[in-house]
């Protein structure tokens, strides 16, 4: 007969608010198994956890359910405890009266009755539990950086310091990010590309740091500590090994689109270096409107390029590598415009985003840096900003805040004075939101000493009125319709999640929220974690986020990769799948089930009446295997189990629940 | 094509000829307009108040008689359209009044909103298409400049509504080029033209108003057309209180163009020094 101690937590008023502790406690007393029973206002709490292991070994207990939070919270807490008291951590079971119970209910005598089929279960479920020792894994001492902006710039800079190799994968040909676009950064009014530059120069020359730029990430399999990825290195259609980034090819190429650095802004070359600064400063080709590749003529690139670099035939690449670790770090895009038809976006080409401005005021910038309307190219007198343009507005954005609007329209206010000292600024807002260290300060400055006219409201129309734009709007707090005549309108678009953040979440195994964001594995206590173990986020993929924050994050994201790579083993879950070699038979349906590649064949000699027999077998790998369980309901003849979750526990559990 | 057809007061009153000439240009399109045999009064503006359902009684009474008919009801007047279309709304989305306005009325089948009304713009747009439109017009208006004025009432609000894109529209353009005329796009032709402000508070309306034409004139307009007879008779009657004092720009119905365009009427009035 087991020898089996419930311990029913109460969690504070968590639980003990809709269930009935006493009552439970009275019912797990009778369950079949059970020698003891004990409830505490904290399980968790140290005085908890010594109860728990002084009972074990005055009872001697060999089997223990804890009835209290999701597994997810402590289970690891109480397995540790167990293992304290000299029993075998895996003989611990949790039934989840919380989540699961006390929190999703109301009324207390039916949340009573359900926290009891819930303890029944785990106890029917712990009598089963066996002793399980935990393996070890190997972990590759290697990570991936996942996107080239800040966030990753500087995420790879810490893991390699800390003299571990990292590859630093960037979709588009530089590196550098929504960073390298602006151009003075707040509080501080810091030149954006001049504290940037550096660290994109650091990145490239780091012995540690492996650089892949215009490739993408195409797989990702494995586990953490053995990650298995592939890489597509785009054919850049240049020998980056002879290129001496002379730039001749730029000013030949006949063919002309929109550069995508400047927001669409000028013209790039169909071959091109997104900006001066790119690193690598190396040219590509995009094969999408190059002559060549469309028509098979040109080639004036091939013709010209003084160290014979250009190469048409190059192929994309496919790396298969393995890491440890993996960090994401893909940024954000600015909201499309369309739904906002009143104010004008598209229609006028006064009528600006933010971040088209930051390129227009950018001394790298289509204007050098002069800012100019760019209907008539002249400098503009009056300029009206509108804040949350999609941001906190449920009915046709994002029903968020984007954190950094009020920031940088403040910033883009003091930089318009400084440059054009008549000129003058009309900022619409709902709030301003300043928090951050000298955000407020900043703020103020905006209005006190360079006369940004700030209006509580909103805009309802701009439109072309003679060669002004005519912005009709309300002032809120007077209660009075405004009517501005401005040479330029600037729209804080709101920050939203990449286009395909929900596909590479998928490809990862990770979560994204509503807003396609990236989900963190806790809110407040596990920021950069997500909960696929080994994967980690950093900067405004996981959520709208200015520089300081993003670059806090990523540092934060590197010491947990850092942590995980310093480590030669893993402690592996031994919660996997084992085969009965007795029943298995050799159909191998669990192969073609398994998700982790962990399923073999083998084939087994064996005497029967004398003869030696073949007999073909599946066999798990136990470090590839997940514990997903897929194999376990796949297999016909029973023959696989998963070890702490057999086929006998479940129906156990099921039966005490139903019976 | 067959549809049912609520007229509403103002049509059979001060704005005659915008029945007359909508009804003349659908026997010429070979659309059956089946006036309702016992229409009353919308009630003019949509009440928000959800405790009182006598001012729902009207557009449902019309709207299950329209489903009885196996018909989509078709309206002219955009006040009417737009409280029928969004006391339809109503009774979709709100139980309580669709049980209150059930238990009162006691129709031999329950209303809940399945029938549909349609504006004779939308009925033009997605019953005929535009394209079968511009087919049949015997006399196109090439070369005419036309600016289109909406008006708030079927375009707002947008996702009740579900006219147009209430900040962008183009359905009167697209009208408008059916009928091989030039639209005229101007700023304005979405902004209010002061409704009922013309009877009690004139001058803020008329301001409103002159801002309109004034606008549709500085980018070359020759005339405007609308589809309410309220904003027609604000957009005709305060132009001649402006500063002025004479209108700049005659006001159509945009079914007297309509008329016009299919060879049943001479042509409308312009201003020629426009062209």
């Amino acid at each position: 007969m087991r020898r089996i101690g419930v311990f029913v937590c109460w969690c504070g008023t968590n639980i003990a608010g809709t269930v009935d502790i006493e009552a439970v406690v009275e019912a797990a007393k009778k369950m079949p198994g059970v020698v003891y029973t004990g409830e505490y206002k904290y399980m968790c709490s140290e005085i908890g956890q010594s109860m728990i292991r002084d009972t074990i070994k005055k009872e001697q207990l060999d089997r223990l359910v804890i009835a209290s939070c999701s597994p997810r919270m402590h289970e690891a807490t109480f397995r540790r405890t167990a293992a304290a008291a000299g029993l075998n951590p895996y003989l611990v079971e949790i039934a989840n009266i919380r989540e699961h119970c006390s929190w999703v209910h109301k009324e207390k005598e039916k949340a009573t009755t359900k926290a009891i089929a819930l303890i029944r279960a785990a106890v029917a479920k712990a009598a089963y539990n066996r002793e399980l020792v935990a393996g070890e894994i190997p972990v590759e001492q290697r990570a991936l950086v996942i996107g080239a902006g800040i966030a990753g710039i500087q995420a790879a800079l810490d893991i390699a310091d800390a003299g571990f190799e990292v590859d630093l994968v960037e979709r588009t040909p530089s590196i550098g990010g929504r960073m390298a676009q602006l151009d003075k950064t707040f509080p501080t009014l810091d030149c954006s590309a001049c504290i940037l530059t550096p660290k994109m120069v650091d990145v490239a020359s780091h012995p540690h740091i492996n650089l892949y730029t215009y490739s993408e990430v195409e797989k990702v399999e494995g586990y953490v500590g053995n990650f298995d990825v592939t890489i597509r290195k785009k054919a850049r259609s240049i020998d980056m090994s002879r290129c001496t980034g002379c730039g001749v090819c730029l000013e030949k190429c006949p063919i002309k689109v929109d550069s995508e650095f400047n927001e669409g802004l000028i013209k790039r070359k169909a071959i091109y270096i997104p900006f001066p600064q790119a690193v690598p400063n190396v040219p590509v080709i995009d094969r999408t409107s190059c002559r060549w590749f469309k028509k098979g003529k040109c080639a004036v690139c091939k013709k010209v390029c003084p160290a014979d670099a250009v190469d048409y035939e190059q192929a994309d690449e496919l790396l298969e590598k393995k890491y440890g670790g993996i960090v994401l770090t893909t940024g954000f895009d600015t909201l499309k415009l369309d739904e906002f038809g009143e104010f004008g976006y598209g229609k006028h080409p006064d009528i600006i985003t933010s971040l088209e401005f930051e390129r227009l005021i950018n001394a790298s910038g289509p204007t050098g840096g002069k800012l100019v309307r760019l209907s008539n190219q002249e400098i503009p007198q009056n300029i009206v900003f509108i804040h949350c343009v999609g941001s906190r507005d449920k009915a046709r954005g994002k029903p968020y805040c984007s954190k950094i609007c009020c920031m940088y329209t403040a910033k883009h206010a003091i930089l318009l004075k400084e440059k054009y000292p008549h000129s003058q600024t009309y900022i619409f807002y709902i709030d301003v939101r300043t928090g951050g260290k000298e955000f407020e300060e900043f703020h103020r400055r905006a209005v006190e000493e360079y006369g940004a006219v700030y209006f509580r409201g909103i805009v309802g129309k701009v439109f072309p009125e003679g060669d002004k734009l005519l912005v009709q709007g309300v002032d809120s707090l007077s209660s009075r319709t405004i009517e501005i005549e401005a040479d330029m309108v600037v729209l804080a678009a709101a920050m939203q999640a990449r286009d395909d953040a929900a596909e590479v979440a998928r490809m990862l195994g990770i979560g994204v929220d509503t807003h396609h964001f990236f989900v963190e594995a806790h809110p407040k206590l596990r920021p950069v974690e997500t909960h696929s173990a080994g994967i980690y986020l950093a900067g405004a993929c996981q959520g709208p986020k200015d520089i300081p924050e993003t670059v806090a994050q990523a540092g934060a994201a590197a010491a947990k990769a850092i942590v995980l790579l310093s480590k030669k083993t893993l402690i592996a879950d031994p919660c996997v799948s084992e085969v009965n070699e007795e029943i298995c038979t050799g159909c191998l349906a669990c192969i073609q089930v398994c998700p982790y590649k962990a399923i073999t064949e083998k084939t087994l000699d064996q005497k029967v009446h004398g003869r030696v027999v073949q007999r073909l077998l599946a066999q798990v790998n136990e470090a590839l295997c997940q514990g997903c369980g897929s194999c376990t309901a796949a297999c016909r003849p029973g023959a696989i189990n998963l070890k702490s979750f057999s086929n006998d526990q479940i129906l156990a559990e099921v039966d005490a629940v139903c019976l | 094509m067959r549809f049912s057809y609520y007229p509403g007061c103002t049509l059979k009153t001060t704005a005659t000829e915008l029945e007359r000439s909508a009804l003349k240009a659908a026997k010429a399109l070979g659309i059956e307009l089946v006036e309702q045999k016992e229409w009353q009064c919308c009630g003019a503006v949509f009440p928000l108040v959800r405790d009182e359902i006598a001012a729902f009684l009207s557009s449902i009474r019309s709207l299950a008689a329209a489903r009885d008919a196996g018909e989509k009801l078709v309206t002219i007047c955009a006040a009417c359209h737009h409280v029928i279309k969004r006391t339809n709304h109503l009774i979709k989305t709100d139980t309580e009044v669709r049980e209150k306005v059930n238990g009162y009325l006691q129709l031999e089948t329950s209303y809940l909103g399945e029938g549909s009304v349609i504006h004779y713009l939308e009925m033009l747009r997605d019953e005929l298409g535009f394209d079968e439109l511009a087919q049949k017009i015997k006399q196109p208006l090439t070369g005419r400049k036309i600016a289109a004025y909406y008006g708030c009432l079927l375009l707002r609000p947008a996702a009740i509504m579900a006219f147009d894109n209430a900040e962008n529209p183009r359905i009167i353009e697209d009208f408008l080029f059916a009928l091989g005329a030039t639209a005229v796009y101007y700023p304005y032709r979405t902004e209010c033209c002061g409704v009922y402000l013309s009877l009690n508070n004139t001058q803020i309306a008329t301001d409103m108003v002159e801002k309109i034409v004034s606008s549709a004139f500085s980018y070359g307009a020759e005339a405007l057309v609308d589809a309410c007879p309220l904003c027609h008779y604000n957009l005709l009657e305060l132009q001649k209180k402006t500063p002025q004092g004479k209108p700049l720009l005659p006001v159509y119905y945009f079914t007297e163009l309509l008329e016009e365009a299919l060879g049943l009427k001479e042509q409308t009035a312009v201003r020629k020094d426009r062209k």
